[in-house]
């Protein structure tokens, strides 16, 4: 969890791909396998490693999975070569989830846990969904207790907890023979620990030789959000399809988001799905956010973190799935191989690049391009 | 604590509301084989997708309702 490398923790995934079919109503998730290598490459940092994913049905209405997943990080990002030294390291993550299906009702837990070397977390899930109306409605709702514990390296005394809930609501719908829709709520709470124990924020220092200092950030402990979104998916009159959303997210810390996504799926052939998107997110800033603080404790709460700050990205997205010729394996009865690419511009509008130069608080505003990449197979039985 | 107990409840209730099935619908079964088209799974790939999720959550300052479970992402 050092410095600037949000990106790098990944806590939620394995409850995330282990539960994601709660939402999907009483039918349980297919058996199958997925081996996935991940990279983010941007702003310095580059994360990569596998993935993998393993779920098995038995006796008609069970379903069990099993994740893992593995970061390996590199980091000269502009908060770390502001403020401290690129830096590599590592961290893991494990998940297991169990569903059962009851008549239409089906019934989801799960648990994840994630480690590094300054930072543990723990969470469990219970989700149940619900097919109501000859199966055209589901409804579905879940909640998530985190406990994680917050170290900071070279300071054995430095021990903090952050408890985590999360609410979530769903309801999907089938409108028309083509046309269907769903709507996701989700109130999320923190309670603890939640800056970064390396993170500096910057103030006007006019005995300093670049005309400003830094100290160390600091947040409330608490912070409650709230957000909801719709997506649409349509049946296009020839085989394809489009599909769009839009997310509106609030939380106490002041911060503002809206986020619309568009795409396309083209199958080509009896072997190829090819898929095209583009994604539009902003955001404004916490109330506690500051590229350049007048003073040193200028105020109670302090931060400098360009993701509490205001900004915007565009991302396009181009992926393909070609199904295999069958493989000959007894247990495997259909395969895909696929590639994910994805390309992020960032762009900040208070935040500046001190490493660019400049009178403080003049210098260019920061930004910088990402790409991601996912490579993967898929594998039924 | 309220949240959870009220949570536990619907958990509860929420079956009970299978007895709605009985509605009409109004797209009759045979025709729904758009929906079991795997071009229209809102989510095909969980690995994938969730990881992507993931990217969005460690750099953006937004969070939740993605249709997908939230929880401790470390990144603070």
């Amino acid at each position: 969890m050092s410095n600037g490398k949000r990106i790098g923790a990944l806590t939620t995934l394995a409850g995330t791909i282990v539960a994601s079919s709660a939402t999907q109503g009483a039918v349980l998730p297919d058996d199958r396998a997925d081996a996935m290598y991940h990279q983010y490459d941007g702003g310095g940092v580059t994360i990569d490693g596998p993935s993998l994913l393993v779920r098995k049905k038995f006796a008609e209405k069970y379903s069990a999975s099993a994740s893992y997943y593995m970061d390996m990080v590199s980091s000269a990002s502009i908060d770390v070569i502001s403020t401290a030294s690129p830096y590599k390291e590592e961290r893991t993550q494990g998940g297991i989830a169990f569903d059962a299906l009851q008549g239409k009702t089906q019934y989801s837990v799960s648990y994840a846990l994630s480690d590094e070397n300054d930072y543990t977390a723990n969470t469990a899930s219970l989700d149940v969904s619900q097919d109501l109306f000859g199966d055209l409605t589901t409804v579905s709702f879940g909640f998530s207790q985190g406990w994680d514990e917050v170290r900071k390296r070279g300071d054995n005394s430095f021990d903090e907890q952050v408890d985590r809930r999360n609410y979530r609501l769903g309801l999907s719908q089938i409108l028309t023979p083509k046309l269907m829709a769903t709507l996701d709520y989700e109130v999320i709470t923190d309670e603890g620990f939640l800056n970064n124990p390396y993170r500096s924020v910057r103030y006007l220092d006019e005995s300093s030789g670049v005309g400003y200092s830094y100290q160390p950030e600091v947040y409330p402990q608490t912070r409650t959000s709230n957000a909801a979104g719709i997506t649409a998916r349509y049946y296009l009159p020839y085989r394809a399809s489009v599909h769009g959303g839009y997310r509106w997210y609030t939380d106490t810390w002041g911060i503002d988001a809206h986020t619309v996504s568009v795409g396309y799926t083209h199958p080509w052939g009896p072997h190829w799905i090819l898929e095209a998107g583009y994604r539009w997110y902003d955001q404004s800033a916490a109330d506690f956010y500051s590229d350049l603080f007048p003073r040193a404790d200028a105020q109670n709460f302090l931060a400098r973190d360009k993701e509490l700050s205001t900004f915007h990205n565009q991302m396009l997205s181009f992926g393909a799935t070609y199904e295999l010729p069958a493989l000959g394996w007894k247990r495997i009865r259909r395969s895909t191989v696929n590639v994910f690419v994805d390309h992020i511009q960032y762009d900040y509008e208070d935040f500046r690049d001190v490493t660019k130069g400049g009178a403080p608080g003049e210098e260019p505003l920061y930004g910088f391009d990402a790409n991601v990449v996912r490579v993967f197979f898929s594998g039924w039985f | 604590m309220r949240k959870p107990s009220r949570l536990l409840l619907l958990a509860c209730a929420l079956p009970l509301a299978g007895g709605c099935s009985n509605v009409e619908p109004w797209v009759k079964p045979y025709e729904r084989q758009n929906f079991a088209d795997v071009i229209m799974a809102p989510e095909r790939d969980p690995v994938a997708g969730s990881y992507l999720n993931h990217v969005f959550e460690a750099r953006e300052g937004a969070r939740g309702a993605t249709g997908s479970h939230g929880g401790g992402c470390g990144c603070n």
